[in-house]
């Protein structure tokens, strides 16, 4: 067994010399997917989840859905999907949608769930509508486990893409997956851009988390309440790593 | 007419019959249950044994080194930060990138995908059953020392009982994510359930890719609803407490 030592620098010099030939397209095509597929499983998700957490009932879907959801092989989905729907971008999206709905469902259910009962009470008490305690006390307070199911999904689902390439997708998959053509330096080089891509997204949703955060709550600390785990932090994950 | 001619011209014309294949074949539909039926020896079975094989040796080994590495960490704790930074690099690796980063290192083998799929195993496992010898309350740890056990007795007699929802968990997890991670080491050695689903897209044959990825999927599901069972069966008090 031989240990390739080669030139640490050729994984970047790679993504620098192909960018304009390969790689800004795969870069794109990758963004495609996530932003197609996110926005499909937030639609869904999202919803659901708020309101199954709203009314505090379906507790039964909402965990199920989520540990049904991990389980599922991305590639096996991946392939009944094409199979049974043809090899289009939508398909493809659909799939990774699949995927990415269960952390989004789940968080936003427990989220909303979880919100204090007392500040609940209290909403009533002033004499707002069910409708209104929604949008004005629980959403806010539920923010958190929001976006860290966002978060999680996104993180996920960029990680993932490159899987698509097996099954004739587009993505940085088409780098990662043939060594043959690109060399080492250049599975190298894609797998170290979709490490940043997918750790990027889910800053950039922790950016668009603090924004969305109302005031009052991001001063008391409640907005990193939920947070999903850092990458360095001992606790248990629930997430699964990039398939 | 020669001899030849008259009897061939006698047999009737001669039509070549390449076996039988049913007009849901020669349509590629997406599941035809005769096709699966038939041929589930030759090409279903085979890869769904050498699936399950791979996915018990990588949880086996995974689990015993996780389990061993974790014992030493909860005795010397400066392990801990260290260990747990290098497992969650490993687990942000996107899979597809690290089977072919592998591959001039040991080969297009089984190895080369167990040592993967250990590595992401490793990764779960370890910080589950870190935090699951770490969330046993002191006072339970002093009541045993109170009580005049030993070290090495209260490790195993109060907190490895106590940490085992988190192990199996943990387990769980793993599993499942092997599995799936599995299909995705078609890449580079054919015995796994990703076999038939990537040859299956190549030659663009419909049934086999769809049957391969629903049995991964059932797989999937199959192997955590079992652990799930397992887990309820090992941790009875853990039932008692949350009713």
């Amino acid at each position: 067994m031989t240990v390739p030592v080669g030139d640490i620098s050729a994984p970047f010099t790679f993504l620098w010399d192909q960018w304009d030939s390969q790689v800004r397209d795969n870069v794109l095509q990758q963004f495609g997917y996530w932003g197609a597929a996110m926005a499909i499983a937030s639609a869904i998700g999202l919803p659901v989840g708020v309101w199954l957490g709203h009314l505090h009932r379906g507790s039964f879907v909402a965990i199920n859905t989520s540990n049904i959801g991990r389980a599922l092989p991305t590639l096996g989905v991946l392939a009944v999907g094409i199979g049974v729907f043809g090899l289009t971008f939508l398909n493809i999206v659909v799939a990774f949608a699949v995927l990415a709905i269960p952390p989004i469902l789940t968080n936003a259910y427990v989220g909303v769930d979880s919100v204090d009962p007392d500040a609940v009470e209290a909403a009533k008490g002033m004499g707002m509508r069910p409708r209104e305690v929604l949008v004005r006390v629980e959403l806010p307070l539920a923010l958190p486990l929001i976006f860290a199911g966002l978060r999680t999904s996104a993180l996920f689902v960029m990680a993932t893409i490159p899987i698509a390439a097996i099954v004739g997708g587009k993505g940085l998959g088409e780098i990662i997956n043939n060594q043959a053509s690109f060399r080492l330096s250049g599975v190298i080089g894609a797998g170290i851009l979709v490490i940043v891509l997918a750790l990027g997204v889910n800053a950039l949703l922790g950016v668009v988390q603090r924004l969305v955060t109302p005031r009052g709550l991001r001063l008391s600390g409640a907005d990193s309440r939920g947070d999903a785990p850092p990458a360095k932090s001992v606790l248990p994950t629930t997430t699964t790593p990039e398939q | 007419m020669t001899p030849v001619h008259a009897m061939l011209a006698a047999g009737g014309p001669v039509i070549p019959s390449f076996g039988k294949s049913s007009s849901c074949v020669q349509d590629n539909g997406a599941f035809c249950f005769d096709w699966i039926r038939d041929n589930w020896d030759s090409t279903f079975q085979p890869a769904l044994i050498n699936h399950l094989k791979l996915t018990v040796i990588a949880v086996g080994i995974g689990f015993v080194l996780a389990l061993g590495l974790a014992l030493l960490a909860h005795q010397r704790r400066w392990l801990i930060t260290p260990l747990t930074l290098v497992f969650a690099t490993v687990f942000t690796i996107p899979s597809l990138a690290l089977f072919q980063v592998l591959v001039p290192i040991s080969g297009l083998t089984v190895l080369t995908a167990e040592i993967a799929l250990v590595g992401y195993t490793l990764s779960i496992l370890f910080a589950n059953i870190i935090t699951g010898l770490r969330e046993v309350p002191a006072e339970v740890r002093d009541a045993a020392r109170g009580m005049g056990l030993s070290d090495r007795q209260i490790l195993f007699r109060v907190e490895l009982p106590i940490a085992l929802p988190a192990v199996m968990a943990g387990l769980r997890i793993a599993t499942v994510t092997v599995i799936s991670l599995a299909t995705i080491a078609t890449v580079i050695t054919v015995q796994s359930l990703g076999g038939p689903i990537f040859e299956g897209i190549q030659n663009d044959f419909k049934t086999k890719y769809v049957a391969a990825g629903l049995l991964t999927v059932v797989l999937a599901l199959v192997a955590d609803g079992l652990l799930v069972v397992t887990q309820r069966r090992l941790t009875p008090w853990a039932r008692a407490r949350r009713a």
